[in-house]
């Protein structure tokens, strides 16, 4: 059975476009998985493959615009392509079973597949080749370069290399966020009642330091590592925190002013830096040795520092 | 924008590649989206080593297995549930990307 789809996006598309990117039924964003008629292809129209992330279809179809051709949905549990690949479901075996479940030798006379080139590190292509025929030829990382690719089939360096510039960060910035809301209301709600406003005021200004201003800055935050770049930043949270708990704790000894407001100077960063410790998930570019490196390095850190934090808070909230 | 710093994490890789074995078929260079790979000399050469991201593509594309990488997500929370759970291999979980 062959769906006919169009390139054209509607409304209700780019409704579902803005949720899937503010992270709310993104799970259920889903295509069928199976073969699709986009236009009016024949026995010689290119077969391009994609995910059943309804972001990767739309993406894919209307980057297709005018050019009859099939479209080959695999079963990727309703996940991108490349972060499907990396598991394995964007792989060799799901593709081989789809090739087969469509019949997709009845519907094409050549034996070419047009992969995006981030499903290659779930696809051997020579598997595909060996075992069903069909050669496997990967495009271009973004749909968009598609038109150019598909002039001569050869892609420009630049098409092959994925980016991470300003609006490929502000676009993940919303995802992030409501991921954390309820959990920072909720914590906000309780420091407040347990320990007072500076308390409360300090979750937002956590989670907006790691979540929305760490991924705006990362190339001009002057470390090497996310945790070094994420205490640098918390610290520059943190001391304003430290100084408004000095200045508003009302006369006292010393050493009390000190052990009400340094836990500040301990939790804040420390909390900052797991955050953006976290953010490596997101990136394109960090690699699995690495984040283990970082992790040995700098986690023991934070959680020495958080936990020393929160004991100090704790006692000098009831010593004073 | 990261790993070229001399401290960075994320200078060492994993990555290995035997050059004698190489085909010259250029499937390394295709797939890599870090530019890791370029053809020279009819054959494949190690251009950018340290941006390597481990993501296996090039590893697994390699018909004559030229190339190996301990490959997996360079994701901190996946690795660190991994490690809660005690499993070898990190991946996120279903809702996640």
């Amino acid at each position: 059975m062959i769906t006919p789809t169009t390139s054209s996006i509607t409304l209700i598309d780019r409704m579902q476009h803005i949720l899937a990117r503010a992270g709310l039924r993104r799970s259920r964003f889903r295509i069928r998985p199976g073969l699709y008629a986009l236009g009016d292809p024949n026995s010689n129209s290119q077969v391009f493959v994609t995910a059943n992330y309804g972001l990767s279809f739309d993406t894919l179809r209307s980057a297709l615009s005018n050019i009859d051709c099939y479209i080959l949905v695999l079963d990727t549990k309703g996940i991108n392509v490349w972060c499907a690949a990396g598991k394995g479901t964007f792989g060799t075996e799901e593709l081989i079973r789809r090739i087969g479940e469509v019949k997709l030798k009845d519907h094409v006379t050549h034996d070419i597949l047009i992969l995006p080139q981030l499903g290659a590190s779930g696809v051997a292509a020579h598997e595909i080749e060996r075992r069903t025929g069909f050669k496997v030829e990967y495009g271009p990382v973004r749909a968009n370069d598609i038109l150019q690719y598909l002039q001569n089939h050869a892609a420009t360096p630049n098409m092959r290399r994925v980016t991470f510039n300003f609006m490929d960060r502000l676009i993940l910035i919303p995802v992030e966020l409501t991921h954390v809301f309820l959990p920072t209301i909720i914590l906000m709600a309780l420091l407040y009642f347990l320990s007072g406003p500076i308390p409360a005021l300090t979750v937002p200004l956590v989670v907006i330091a790691g979540l929305l201003v760490f991924p705006l800055l990362i190339p001009w935050i002057p470390t090497p590592n996310f945790s070094t770049k994420g205490f640098l930043l918390g610290s520059m949270v943190a001391v304003p925190l430290f100084l408004l708990a000095l200045i508003s704790f009302p006369p006292a000894i010393w050493w009390k002013k000190l052990g009400v407001a340094l836990p500040y100077l301990l939790i804040v960063p420390s909390l900052v830096a797991f955050i953006t410790l976290n953010y490596t998930g997101a990136t394109p570019f960090t690699s699995k040795s690495g984040v283990k490196r970082e992790i040995f390095a700098f986690f023991p850190i934070m959680f020495w520092m958080f936990l020393a934090g929160v004991f100090i808070g704790t006692l000098f909230r009831f010593i004073r | 924008m990261i790993g070229r710093s001399k401290k960075s994490k994320y200078l060492e890789t994993t990555l290995k590649y035997d050059a004698t074995l190489c085909t010259g078929c250029g499937m390394c260079s295709t797939v890599c989206p870090h530019g890791v790979f370029v053809q020279k000399d009819g054959i494949a050469q190690l251009a950018r080593p340290t941006a390597c991201m481990e993501c296996g593509a090039c590893a697994l594309n390699c018909a004559v297995r030229a190339i190996s990488v301990d490959a997996g997500t360079g994701c901190a929370t996946a690795q660190m549930i991994a490690s809660l759970k005690g499993s070898k291999e990190p991946t996120c979980g279903s809702g996640c990307c």
